[in-house]
């Protein structure tokens, strides 16, 4: 099994910048996403790492050995592309051995590894049938087999679940996970699904342009976005994001706990530094408490039922902003309500710069 | 816009049954959305009313009319596709104007303008309407398609999973539009998807699908609520609704017949306390950021609720975990009410 250390890594393709000084360690065992927007980078990162782009500048360390300019059949690293891409003439033992046999590993040695690969993926039984008439899921996981079967030093897939449907995706990435849990493999894995992500992994890199916006944990993420980018491409709905102006944080004066929304005070989480212009105050929805009292005021204008729970929007006179509130609350289009925020929840962006503002330490989780 | 009913309807692929003995109506004006799994009969339902497929029992009304032996053209119904189906080489505006150019209904060209432009404005395209249809972005060119329905004035829009092929935050924002397009126009609508976000959020009824059969039709929260069966009741709901063997809590008074007990995460209850309370084992936390699941197993049977982000409760803890109000099915699955 495999650490993988990026160092800033670049890759441009004539003017093209695809990926920009980028840095981040996929530590021994861990599930990793790299996390972002068609065209952010991600895919090239990953076929980096793979050694099917040769990087313009930087390190990939694999296991401490910079492999960057290495051949990718020398890397020990296998790559999981569109799953379905299997020989359909074959039965589902030839193709989990496909890659044994050219190795040219022994006979006997292959029928072990692949019945070993069979009990984990739960496919012993259809071994001998061929792939043709199989289900989306068994085939899927015949693919799976494929690639695990070489016992690589690290996984590496892209959107492997792009094509699936929404309820069978959610039971192919509890399926995924699962696997890695019992492997252990380290494994870097692509989407642009940002609930994938956070679902899956064990650390994210949130990647826009090129540049990595943020690299950490799942939760850490979600709660403390770096960026507006950040903000906006996690959670769905997306962290609500309110402008303001004025002078926070300590040193700017009696009123700089408080951001002015529409003329109303909105108590802010203890900033560590100073700052003042043009700024943005982020609450998620679940962190949005609405009731009939409150200076700050919207009017309801869509209510989205979803069982548990419902997303209710208002327009305020900051802008839009989504609230998700048990299914229970009564509420209707065209109500006016008060709008309340959990304050050490909230973040607060230079509009400017895009970066949110450090906070003391005592308001972090 | 007008009602479209189907009675008895069933259509028969081969030795496979798609669509059988479906009745159902799609009141003026309502958003009614078709759920079901890949192969329930969403779509070949939506091809029916189309025209694009003939039944072989049942009716077909729209309106006041009997469409079942009409041609496609003939039913005055507009469709769109999961797949943007644009003219590359047109503008926009062309690609909108398209459906009014039909030698079948011939409209004045200031009308057709005039048409054009509040449909784009209605789909917040309006500065794009002299672009090329292949210099736009996925979501856009999938509200052109929705565009090119729009412009006519159907008796119903019919809509096969036109956001399936879009990104997560797109589909967000044009579920919101989509919805409130249709209650602007009071167009009626029969829109067929497997996500169950789309069907909760734009639907007035839902109408759910299990292998050609239609097995409920109601409000998204009636069915939500109050599901006919494990089937209905496992469609909506995320994480899903869980079901458990009636004997996993102690002494529960239940219904007779009582085989199974179906609880979603507000049927749970977590803490000492609770009547019927049982010692369950936490084997995972999965944070998902907007909800934290809490994934545990007690009698043997698994199950999944949800629980505070910042909770402390980890894996390996043992909890006390009670049933509040849950849903009761007999052992084919059939739910008895209490």
């Amino acid at each position: 099994m495999a650490e993988i250390a990026i160092r800033s890594l670049r890759k441009a393709f004539g003017d093209f910048v695809a990926v920009q000084e980028s840095s981040f360690t996929v530590a021994d065992g861990e599930f990793f996403m790299l996390l972002g927007p068609s065209g952010c980078g991600k895919t090239t990162t990953l076929r980096m790492i793979a050694g099917l782009e040769l990087p313009s500048a930087g390190q990939i360390l694999l296991d401490g050995q910079d492999v960057a300019q290495m051949p990718a059949q020398e890397r020990d690293i296998a790559f999981v592309f569109q799953m379905f891409a299997l020989y359909p003439h074959l039965t589902v033992r030839n193709n989990i051995a496909y890659p044994l046999r050219s190795q040219g590993m022994g006979r006997e040695e292959i029928r072990r590894k692949v019945a070993e690969v069979a009990r984990i993926l739960g496919i012993a039984s259809i071994l001998d049938r061929p792939v043709g008439g199989l289900s989306g899921g068994d085939r899927q996981r015949v693919a799976l087999g494929r690639a695990i079967v070489r016992r690589p030093k690290a996984f590496l897939m892209d959107e492997p679940l792009g094509a699936l449907d929404a309820e069978f995706r959610e039971h192919m990435a509890e399926e995924l996970r699962g696997l890695h849990d019992e492997m252990g493999a380290t494994t870097v894995y692509v989407t642009h699904d940002q609930l994938e992500a956070m679902q899956m992994g064990d650390k994210i890199v949130v990647m826009n342009h090129g540049v990595v916006e943020q690299f950490g944990a799942p939760q850490e993420i979600y709660d403390r976005p770096a960026t507006l980018f950040v903000a906006e491409f996690i959670g769905s709905p997306a962290m609500n994001l309110l402008a303001f102006e004025g002078s926070v944080g300590p040193g700017m004066g009696a009123d700089a706990q408080t951001a002015t929304l529409s003329g109303a005070a909105v108590p802010l989480p203890p900033l560590a530094a100073a700052a003042n212009g043009r700024l943005v105050l982020g609450v998620r929805p679940e962190h949005v408490r609405l009731s009939d009292e409150g200076a700050f005021r919207g009017a309801v204008t869509a209510v989205e039922y979803l069982g548990t729970t419902q997303i209710v929007t208002l327009t305020t006179p900051s802008g839009t902003l989504k609230a998700r509130v048990p299914a229970r609350f009564a509420v209707e289009v065209g109500a006016r309500l008060g709008i309340g925020f959990d304050t050490h929840t909230l973040s607060v962006f230079n509009a400017t710069s895009g970066h949110a503002l450090p906070l003391t330490g005592a308001a972090h989780g | 816009m007008a009602e479209v009913t189907l009675t008895g309807v069933t259509k028969r692929f081969g030795a496979t049954t798609a669509v059988d003995t479906v009745d159902l109506t799609v009141p003026d004006g309502a958003f009614v959305v078709l759920l079901g799994p890949t192969g329930a009969g969403k779509t070949t339902s939506l091809r029916l009313i189309a025209g694009l497929e003939k039944p072989d029992a049942g009716r077909i009304r729209i309106g006041n009319r009997d469409v079942t032996a009409e041609t496609p053209a003939a039913r005055d119904v507009a469709m769109v596709f999961q797949q943007y189906s644009l003219y590359p080489h047109l503008s926009v505006r062309e690609n909108l104007a398209f459906p009014l150019k039909s030698p079948l209904r011939p409209q004045n060209p200031a009308a057709v303008d005039r048409k054009v432009k509040a449909v784009a404005e209605m789909l917040r395209i309006p500065h794009k309407l002299d672009n090329r249809a292949t210099a736009l972005s996925g979501g856009e060119m999938q509200r052109v398609s929705i565009g090119r329905a729009l412009v006519r004035d159907p008796a119903i829009y019919l809509m096969d999973e036109p956001l399936s092929s879009l990104d997560a935050k797109l589909r967000a924002d044009l579920r919101v539009e989509l919805k409130r397009i249709q209650a602007e126009l009071g167009a009626t609508m029969l829109y067929v998807t497997h996500d169950q976000i789309e069907a909760m959020t734009m639907a007035t009824q839902v109408g759910v699908l299990d292998r050609g059969r239609l097995v409920q039709f109601g409000s998204p929260r009636a069915v939500y609520e109050d599901p006919n069966s494990v089937y209905v009741a496992a469609r909506l709901g995320l994480p899903r609704i869980n079901i458990a063997k009636a004997d996993v809590f102690d002494g529960m008074a239940m219904p007779p017949g009582t085989a199974l007990l179906g609880l979603r995460p507000e049927h749970i209850a977590i803490g000492t306390g609770h009547p019927h309370a049982r010692a369950a084992q936490v084997t995972r936390i999965e944070r998902l950021g907007d909800q934290t699941r809490l994934h545990f197993v007690i009698q043997a049977a698994e199950m999944v609720t949800l629980t505070d982000p910042h909770t402390s409760i980890a894996a390996g803890d043992e909890i006390p975990v009670a049933p509040v109000d849950p849903l009761f099915f007999d052992v084919d699955g059939h739910r008895i009410r209490a």
